[in-house]
C-alpha cells in the first residue's frame, strides 16, 4: 500500500536535515505504529506524506499503491486515498464543518471521476458517522474546529476519516489529549474502518492506544531514522524502559 | 495653496458648466440653491484633500464621465425569486414600464421629479437637509453637487412595516452615461423598510440617499455594486436615527474601476443602533473606498462598522472610518473593524480608523488588519481533497462572513453569498 524508501527530508528554508533515510513498507490491511522521542521527525514524516510545503525531499521515494506521490499536490494525494489526521487540527472560522466536509468529499469524488454525493445522502452519512463518535449535531453546524476542545478536534479528525474513507490513514498523535472514554471512541472509530484494503500508520507516544488499536508492526523512530522495528511487544518495552536502551542498542 | 483652492473651485464650475438647476417648487429650488452655494464655497475634491488622500477623485470630478464599456451579464437578475417592488433606472433614468407600479402597503412612493414639483411635500424637510448636516465637519462636495443637480430618484415614506423590500435596479446601457440620482427616505415611528440596490448604474454614477429613521423605526439597506469593470461611482448615504431605531446597511462591491462609498450616520435618539458593513472583492483595475462617519449624539447607542476587502492583481481598497462620540453620548458602544485579505503582493489596502471621544463613559474599539491567506488553513483544506483554488475561495468567503452576517434577512444573505460564490468559481475556471 505505502512504500517509503530511503527518505531524506530537509527544511526548505534552512539547512536542517530532519529525516535521514526512512524505510517503511505497509501492506494493505495492516496497522503499523510509529513511536519515538519528541522531535524525532514523526510529524515531519506525516506532513511529507500529505504534501505540505516547506520540506524538501533530497533523496528517496514514497509510493502509494505503487504510484509515486511526491510530485502530487496535497489534494491529489487525498483523492488517491491518503488521509492525515493532524496532530494539531486547525480552526477555520467562517467555514462550516458540514460544508467543508461535503466540499472535500465531492472534490475527491470528482477527482476520481465519480458522481457527487447528493445533500440528502451526505446528511445521512455524516449523521450516522457522527453518532458513532458521539459528535452532536451542534458541533457539525459550527465552523471547522472553532471552539472545539482538544478532544473534540481529534474526534472530528476521525469523523472526517470515516466520511472520506481513505485507503491509507495516517494518524498523528490522535490519542493525545483524549480522556479514557474519548480514546475508546476514537479507537472504535478506527477499528470500524479496519479492513483488508485499508492500512493505518499510527503515530503515538502511548502504548495505551495500542491496546485498543492493535498494531501488526511497531517502528521506533529516532533522530530521523527508524531504528528498530518489531511486533506489539516493542511498544510495551518502550512503555517500560523509555528510549534510552533502544538508542544505545543502535549506537 | 490659493492655486489649489482655485483649482477645486474651477473644477466645480467646469462640472456645473452653466447647467441650470432643475425646475421645481420653491422649496426644491431653495434646497438646490443652498447646495449650489455649498459647492461653490467648497469646490470639488482635489488630489491634495486630506479626505481624498487614498483615492484620486479625478475621474469622479472631471466634467465628462470617462467611457465605460457595458458588461454583458448572463446571470439571472440578482435577488430574483425574492418578492420585492422593482424600480428600474436605465443610466439613471426611471423606466416606468420596466418598474412595478409605485405602490405598496404602508408606503407612500413617488419620484423625486414629482415630489420636487409639488408645492407642499414632506420631502422638503429632508431633501438636502441631511446632506447639509453631513457637510460638517468634513466637506462632501460631490453630495452637494448631487443635491443641486439631481433631477430624479425615489422618494419613500414608510408609515408601517412594508410587506416586501423596495428594490432599486440600476441598469447601465450607454458607454458614456453620467447618471445622478437622489433618493429621500423617511421611516416613520415604528415603521420598517428594506431597500435593495443593485447594478452598475452608468459609466459614472453620482448618488445620494438621505434616510431619516424616526423613533423605533427600522431601516435595512442591502446593496450590490456590480459588475461592469469600467464603471465609476461616488455614492453617499446620509442617515439620521431617532430613539430606539435600527439602521443596518450592507454593501457588496465587485468590480468597478472606481467606487467611493461615503456613509454618514448620526445617532440622535437614545438607544439607537447603527450597523454598517461592507464586503469588497477586487481583481485588477479596482479601486474601492469606504468612507464612514458615525456620530453618537445620544445615550446608550450602539454602532458597528465591519468592512472586509479581498484584493488581488493590483486592486486597491481604502477604509476611512470614524466614530465621533459627543459629550452627552454616555454609554456609547462603538465598534469598528476593517480588514483586508491581500491575495498577492501587488494589491494594496489603506486604512485610516479614527476615534474621537468627548464623553467619559463609553466603550469603543477599533481594529484594522491586513494579511495574506493563511497557508496553514489552506493546507488543511487541501489535505482533505479540496483543490487549491477552491480552498482559497472557501477562505475568502469565510473572511467576508463577518460582514455578510450583518445582513438582517437570511434570504438576502443567501442570495448575495451564492452570487459571490458563483463569481469566484467562474474566475477559477
Ligand atoms: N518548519 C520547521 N521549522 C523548523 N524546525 C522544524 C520544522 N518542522 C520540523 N522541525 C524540527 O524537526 C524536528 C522534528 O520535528 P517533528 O515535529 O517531526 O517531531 P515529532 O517526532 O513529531 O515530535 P513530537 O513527538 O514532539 O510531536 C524537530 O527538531 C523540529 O523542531
Ligand atoms: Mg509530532
Amino acid at each position: 500500500m505505502l512504500e517509503i524508501k530511503n527518505l531524506h527530508v530537509k527544511l526548505e528554508e534552512e539547512d536542517k536535515q530532519i529525516l535521514k533515510g526512512v524505510d517503511l513498507a505497509l501492506e494493505p490491511g495492516k496497522v503499523h505504529a510509529i513511536m519515538g522521542p519528541n522531535g524525532s521527525g514523526k510529524s515531519t514524516l506525516s506532513y511529507v506524506l500529505a504534501g505540505r510545503d516547506g520540506y524538501e525531499v533530497t533523496e528517496g521515494s514514497i509510493t502509494l499503491g505503487g504510484e509515486d506521490i511526491l510530485e502530487m499536490e496535497p489534494e491529489e494525494r487525498a483523492a488517491a486515498g491518503l488521509f492525515l489526521a493532524f496532530q494539531y487540527p486547525v480552526e477555520i472560522p467562517g467555514v462550516g464543518n458540514m460544508t467543508f466536509l461535503r466540499t472535500a468529499l465531492n472534490a475527491q469524488r470528482k477527482a476520481r471521476g465519480e458522481a457527487e454525493m447528493s445533500s440528502a445522502d451526505f446528511l445521512k452519512l455524516i449523521r450516522e458517522k457522527a453518532k458513532e463518535l458521539e459528535i452532536d449535531a451542534d458541533m457539525l453546524k459550527r465552523p471547522v474546529n472553532v471552539g472545539f476542545s482538544g478532544g473534540e478536534k481529534k474526534r472530528n479528525e476521525i469523523l472526517q476519516m470515516a466520511v472520506l474513507e481513505p485507503r491509507m490513514c495516517v494518524l498523528d498523535e490522535t490519542d493525545s489529549g483524549l480522556d479514557v472514554d474519548a480514546m475508546k471512541l476514537v479507537a472504535n472509530g478506527v477499528n470500524a474502518l479496519r479492513d483488508a484494503g485499508r492500512s493505518f500508520l499510527v503515530i503515538t507516544h502511548y502504548q495505551r492506544l495500542l491496546n485498543h488499536i492493535e498494531p501488526d508492526v511497531v517502528h521506533i523512530m529516532s533522530e530521523g531514522r527508524i531504528i528498530k522495528t518489531g511486533g506489539p511487544e516493542l511498544a510495551l518495552e518502550v512503555e517500560e524502559h523509555g528510549y534510552a536502551d533502544l538508542k544505545a542498542e543502535v549506537a | 495653496m490659493a492655486a489649489l483652492v482655485q483649482a477645486k473651485l474651477d473644477a466645480a464650475m467646469a462640472r456645473l458648466d452653466g447647467r441650470p438647476l432643475p425646475a421645481g417648487a420653491k422649496w426644491a429650488r431653495d434646497a438646490r440653491e443652498g447646495a449650489l452655494s455649498r459647492l461653490r464655497a467648497q469646490g470639488l475634491p482635489g488630489r491634495r484633500d486630506e479626505y481624498w488622500k487614498f483615492t484620486n477623485p479625478q475621474t469622479l470630478v472631471q466634467p465628462e464621465a470617462p467611457q465605460a464599456a457595458v458588461f454583458v451579464n448572463e446571470e439571472p437578475p440578482l435577488f430574483d425569486g425574492i418578492d420585492r417592488l422593482k424600480v428600474v433606472f436605465r443610466d439613471g433614468v426611471l423606466d416606468r414600464v420596466a418598474s412595478d407600479a409605485l405602490a405598496l402597503e404602508h408606503l407612500e412612493i413617488t419620484t423625486l421629479a414629482e415630489a420636487t414639483a409639488t408645492d407642499i411635500h414632506w420631502a422638503r424637510d429632508l431633501y438636502g437637509v441631511l446632506e447639509e448636516r453631513g457637510q460638517t465637519p468634513v466637506d462632501r462636495p460631490l453630495a452637494a453637487l448631487n443635491t443641486a443637480l439631481a433631477e430624479d430618484g425615489i422618494v419613500i415614506r414608510a408609515s408601517g412595516a412594508a410587506p416586501k423590500p423596495v428594490s432599486l435596479i440600476y441598469l447601465h446601457e450607454s458607454e458614456s452615461s453620467d447618471a445622478m440620482l437622489h433618493h429621500v427616505i423617511r421611516v416613520e415611528k415604528g415603521a420598517v423598510l428594506t431597500i435593495l440596490e443593485n447594478g452598475p448604474a452608468a459609466a459614472r454614477f453620482t448618488k445620494v440617499m438621505e434616510v431619516d429613521v424616526a423613533d423605533g423605526g427600522r431601516f435595512h439597506h442591502v446593496r450590490a455594486q456590480g459588475r461592469d469593470h469600467e464603471r465609476r461611482a461616488a455614492t453617499h448615504l446620509f442617515a439620521r436615527l431617532g430613539a430606539e431605531s435600527v439602521f443596518k446597511s450592507f454593501t457588496l462591491t465587485v468590480n468597478g474601476m472606481m467606487t467611493r462609498n461615503e456613509q454618514v450616520v448620526e445617532l440622535t435618539g437614545d438607544r439607537a443602533t447603527a450597523h454598517i458593513a461592507g464586503a469588497a472583492v477586487g481583481d485588477g483595475e479596482f479601486h474601492q473606498d469606504d468612507t464612514v462617519f458615525v456620530t453618537h449624539d445620544a445615550q446608550d447607542c450602539e454602532s458597528r462598522q465591519v468592512f472586509k476587502k479581498v484584493l488581488r492583481n493590483g486592486a486597491a481598497g481604502v477604509f476611512q472610518g470614524k466614530i465621533l462620540v459627543k459629550p452627552d453620548a454616555q454609554r456609547t458602544d462603538g465598534y469598528q473593524i476593517s480588514q483586508a485579505l491581500l491575495l498577492d503582493d501587488d494589491s494594496q489596502f489603506y486604512a485610516k480608523p479614527e476615534l474621537e471621544i468627548y464623553a467619559d463613559d463609553v466603550q469603543c474599539s477599533h481594529g484594522s488588519t491586513c494579511g495574506a491567506i493563511d497557508e496553514e488553513l489552506l493546507f488543511y483544506l487541501r489535505a482533505r481533497g479540496v483543490p487549491r483554488s477552491e480552498a482559497q475561495d472557501m477562505l475568502v468567503l469565510a473572511f467576508l462572513a463577518e460582514a455578510f452576517d450583518e445582513i438582517e434577512d437570511d434570504r438576502l444573505t443567501v442570495a448575495l453569498s451564492e452570487r459571490l460564490t458563483g463569481w469566484l468559481a467562474r474566475r477559477r475556471d
